[in-house]
């Protein structure tokens, strides 16, 4: 059975449609990547299937859970997918350890010992042991990246999505986020990833997704779909991408 | 006419200046806690409060900073009592002080709370936490550093201010200044040692307020 379930999910600002009757099936463990334009709705998808979108027709269910129907409770939804997003959006005020330890002390009410010792653990899983008491200002952006990846892990959420995160960095960080991003695959965990990295969705994603205008144009194995689009669309795409 | 100086027609009169100068300094610190209380109250319900209390905060605050303070003292002084309710002058002052500090240091912290990134509180719902927590653990930290020399600067205007509460007779450092004057004529001596009384008051509390910042907001 799917961890995550998209049927027909619509969604519109206005009078513009942006998601035009989306379905995608997603298991545990894969590794999903969403390419496209942008505009192409991709990242509006990304952020429907945690409810910080609402959408207004079609069903997204993670791990039996609808979102949005009213019976759900987001925070409990929430507490099962993680998010990472484009701009990091750390908390300046508090150090990476304490953005770490924050929502496991105040939302799971975890001992601050515990959610010390686990923040310092993923840290270290991030490489970034010694950076506990940094606060994000002294921090590079690819390292707040890792701090931001290690925050929501904190949670141990059962999927991950992933926003675009390495559009914001400087090009010789973007490898130290994927790195780490590509050991969580090799662990087992389920990723959907909104990506500029063609390489990267290749190379490490078991499931690529093509979005177009609203809709999934095509998906299917990265590397299968990379050498052989078939769609003009794809192809085009994929060729814009030096 | 030239008239000599002479502070020594003061000197009988310390223990006043000492009285006036204590009841300002207690009432300022008082009414800057309540006052900044209400007012992170008020930012509250203006932002992430339900609609009511947003537009109940609003009316508050607009009929506060639009109406001279002394209006303000005088209406909860003589005017309360028409309805029955009958302040001191020390309890007039201290309330008048409290409610005109939450208006504008409600508006203050609102433009703290709204330049908060909406991306931390994107992060801080995605990581299951309610709308309350993310106020209370991720927004209104950043929001008072981000305001917190233009709320420094509210509390010195709020305390400079106090001394129109000696028009109630509430027993602050004017009121001294008056009483005394009123006694040996030493206007002029008088108030300079008001005005250098103030003047270090200002000082110091400034000292203060950015000794608390350095202590409670992280560097960098």
């Amino acid at each position: 059975m799917s961890l995550v379930s998209i049927k027909d999910v619509r969604k519109s600002y206005g009078a513009q449609e942006v998601l035009k009757g989306v379905s995608l099936e997603i298991g545990r463990g894969d590794v999903t990547a969403i390419i496209g334009r942008s505009g192409s709705g991709k990242s509006t998808l990304l952020r429907c299937i945690n409810g910080l979108e609402t959408y207004q027709a079609g069903a997204i269910t993670v791990d039996g859970m609808t979102v949005g129907d009213g019976e759900t409770d987001l925070r409990t939804l929430r507490r099962h997918v993680g998010m990472v997003f484009q701009q990091f959006n750390l908390f300046p005020h508090l150090t990476a350890g304490e953005n770490v330890m924050l929502a496991p002390t105040v939302v799971a009410k975890e001992q601050k010992g515990e959610a010390r010792a686990m923040a310092e653990a993923l840290l270290e899983k991030v490489g970034l042991a010694g950076k506990f008491d940094a606060y994000p200002s002294q921090l590079s952006g690819g390292q707040q990246q890792r701090v931001a990846i290690a925050r929501s892990l904190a949670m141990r959420p059962t999927v991950l999505l992933c926003d675009e995160i390495t559009s914001a960095l400087d090009p010789e960080l973007v490898n130290e986020v994927l790195k780490v991003v590509e050991q969580l695959a090799s662990e087992g965990m389920t990723l959907i990833l909104v990506t500029h990295e063609m390489r990267f969705a290749r190379d490490v994603g078991t499931k690529l997704v093509f979005m177009h205008q609203g809709r999934v144009h095509e998906e299917g194995p990265p590397k299968a779909l990379f050498a052989n689009p078939g769609t003009p669309e794809l192809a085009q795409f994929v060729g814009s991408q030096h | 006419m030239i008239q000599q100086l002479n502070f020594g027609d003061l000197l009988p009169y310390w223990d006043v200046f000492a009285r006036g100068l204590v009841f300002t300094i207690v009432l300022t610190l008082t009414s800057t806690v309540a006052g900044i209380g209400l007012g992170t109250a008020g930012a509250w319900a203006r932002t992430f409060g339900p609609k009511w209390a947003g537009a109940l905060t609003r009316a508050y605050v607009e009929v506060i900073r639009n109406t001279p303070f002394i209006v303000q003292l005088f209406f909860i002084f003589f005017g309360l009592p028409a309805l029955g309710v009958k302040l001191s002058e020390d309890v007039a002052a201290f309330i008048a002080m409290v409610i005109n500090l939450g208006a504008y240091s409600t508006e203050i912290i609102r433009a703290g709370i709204q330049a908060v990134p909406k991306g931390h509180l994107e992060a801080g719902v995605s990581l299951a936490m309610s709308r309350w927590e993310v106020f209370r653990y991720i927004v209104l930290k950043q929001a008072f550093m981000k305001v917190y020399p233009a709320l420094s600067s509210q509390i010195i205007i709020v305390m400079l201010g106090s001394a129109v509460v000696s028009q109630i007779s509430a027993e602050d450092l004017t009121y001294a200044a008056n009483y005394i004057q009123s006694r040996n004529f030493r206007a002029f001596e008088v108030y300079i040692v008001a005005a250098v009384l103030y003047l270090m008051l200002a000082i110091g509390l400034r000292a203060l307020l950015r000794g608390i910042g350095r202590a409670i907001f992280p560097k960098g």
